[in-house]
């Protein structure tokens, strides 16, 4: 006779945890920045600073002939550090909170989602420098930049999807963020931050643009600076390449859940 | 409020620990993945009515905590029926949610949040936490720089503020010095009064005696006696002491 057991407080609407997951980005927050002199600066400096770093190497070293190399590269970095920094703290975002999941019931997905979240708030930070270099380069501004928020939506749900694969995986298996901190590095290298896509191989390039991100940072970019919308074909594209993580993720995350306790 | 229809929970631990993922691959290829059963619980039925407390006896390893953790929803059980209806409050292992780098303010509405409290009963309630507490001057102190005592004596401040129609207690009625027990005992008593419906877990066989209204005796993950305070009681302490 096994009946699926019902659990307590079996609403697990957004709603209902939205003051739980709003205090949880909050001491994400909180205690990031909690004992450093410069605190929330540092979301404006770090990009800013990786972006001065690359730039230099890159428009020295490689002579990249992409026009407006700034904006190009640091669209690119601002992606790809969002997903990097999310995707790093869901994979720990169970095993982090095992005190938590011992002692009290929440929705698992609450942990690897409010971290989502608060990525997302540096990444709106660092939005700023973003805008900073549009106008220093007087690169034109268009009506074009309201398309912004969709590529921005499929980033989070591209990450959060990735996210809770890894945390469901870190549960089981240990290696999983060592293994992780590689294989970021690889897509960080199969993604076009600071190099064209015109050195790609044609023969690859099939392959190549099954990547997501490919797709995101391309939609960014025709946005802010050719100031135009993408082809429909490019909204296509992000929606089903970011979507279809995301899905994985939540189905195989839920079929786990129940396990995490006996694990962390 | 609760009922339990022959619940088990059962783990499958593998006989040789695993942890990454090269050696489950390895065990898998030689085909070693052998698991242990082990029943944690089986076959526990029992239900709890509005307003009843009930305590709950055993030796270490019996499976009381186990049993908690079910009906807080933390463990999910492998066999049987649970129906909880109404809002548990678990006060497990007091302070797990706090974040040692906030301040007691704002551990105060995490913890509250963590408990499933509404951000405008914590504003309503703040004060009357912070006086039970007793911790007015440390409020902007991060609460690594607590001591476990102040920290126990906040954690049970938050945790015992609600009036949850389901109160979940683990051996925490000896919380902070000899004032602050008596405190957060009267605190225990005044909820039961209310109608809040109490799971008990204690080795004070008198305290047990004192507070509850029926007592459940669990013996290897099985229900041993179930019934009047007095007489199994009685029968546990003839049990364990005649081991």
């Amino acid at each position: 006779m096994t009946h699926a057991p019902q659990r307590p407080q079996d609403r697990p609407s957004l709603a209902r945890y939205r003051f739980l997951i709003r205090q949880l980005v909050l001491r994400d927050f909180k205690t990031k920045y909690k004992r450093s002199v410069l605190g929330v600066l540092w979301s404006f400096l770090n990009p800013l600073l990786t972006m001065s770093i690359q730039y230099v190497v890159f428009s020295t070293l490689f002579r990249s002939d992409i026009p407006n190399f700034i904006i190009y590269l640091l669209s690119g970095i601002i992606c790809f550090n969002f997903f990097s920094e999310a995707t790093h703290l869901c994979l720990m975002s169970i095993v982090a909170n095992a005190s938590l999941i011992h002692k009290v019931y929440l929705p698992k997905y609450i942990y690897p989602f409010s971290r989502t979240l608060s990525s997302s708030i540096n990444l709106l930070l660092s939005l700023a420098p973003l805008f900073l270099m549009l106008l220093l380069t007087r690169t034109p501004i268009t009506l074009a930049i309201l398309l912004l928020p969709f590529a921005l939506l499929m980033l989070f749900c591209l990450s959060y999807g990735i996210g809770l694969l890894l945390a469901t995986l870190m549960v089981f298996f240990r290696d999983t963020q060592f293994l992780w901190g590689v294989l970021s590095m690889l897509w960080m290298y199969l993604t076009p931050i600071f190099y064209p896509e015109s050195i790609i191989p044609k023969n690859v390039l099939t392959v190549y643009k099954l990547n997501p991100l490919y797709h995101v940072l391309r939609f960014v970019r025709t946005v802010l600076m050719q100031g135009v919308s993408p082809e429909p074909k490019a909204y296509l594209y992000c929606l089903i390449l970011c979507t279809a993580p995301l899905l994985l993720g939540l189905w195989i995350f839920r079929a786990k859940q129940d396990r995490f306790v006996l694990y962390v | 409020m609760i009922t339990l229809n022959r619940v088990g929970l059962c783990y499958r631990m593998p006989k040789d620990k695993i942890q990454s993922m090269k050696e489950y691959l390895v065990a898998l290829a030689r085909g070693r993945l052998r698991y242990n059963s082990f029943f944690a619980l089986s076959d526990v039925s029992f239900s709890v009515g509005r307003g009843e407390v009930l305590g709950i006896v055993g030796s270490n390893g019996a499976g009381k905590s186990t049993l908690l953790k079910v009906i807080a929803g933390i463990l999910t059980p492998t066999s049987g029926e649970l129906r909880v209806k109404g809002r548990v409050v678990p006060m497990l292992e007091l302070g797990s949610g706090f974040d040692d780098d906030l301040t007691g303010r704002e551990n105060i509405f995490l913890n509250g949040a963590i408990l499933g409290y509404s951000e405008q009963f914590l504003r309503e309630r703040f004060d009357e936490i912070v006086e039970f507490s007793g911790l007015y001057d440390f409020l902007d102190v991060p609460v690594r720089n607590y001591s476990s005592g102040m920290v126990m004596r906040l954690a049970f401040s938050i945790a015992s503020m609600v009036e949850p129609d389901v109160l979940i207690v683990d051996e925490i009625l000896a919380v902070g010095d000899a004032r602050f027990q008596e405190k957060s005992y009267t605190r225990m008593l005044e909820l039961m009064h209310r109608g809040t419906t109490v799971l008990l877990v204690s080795h004070d066989l008198g305290q047990i005696r004192r507070l509850c209204d029926r007592v459940l005796w669990l013996d290897g993950g099985r229900v041993r006696r179930i019934g009047d305070t007095q007489e199994v009681c009685d029968a546990y302490a003839k049990a364990s002491s005649g081991k």
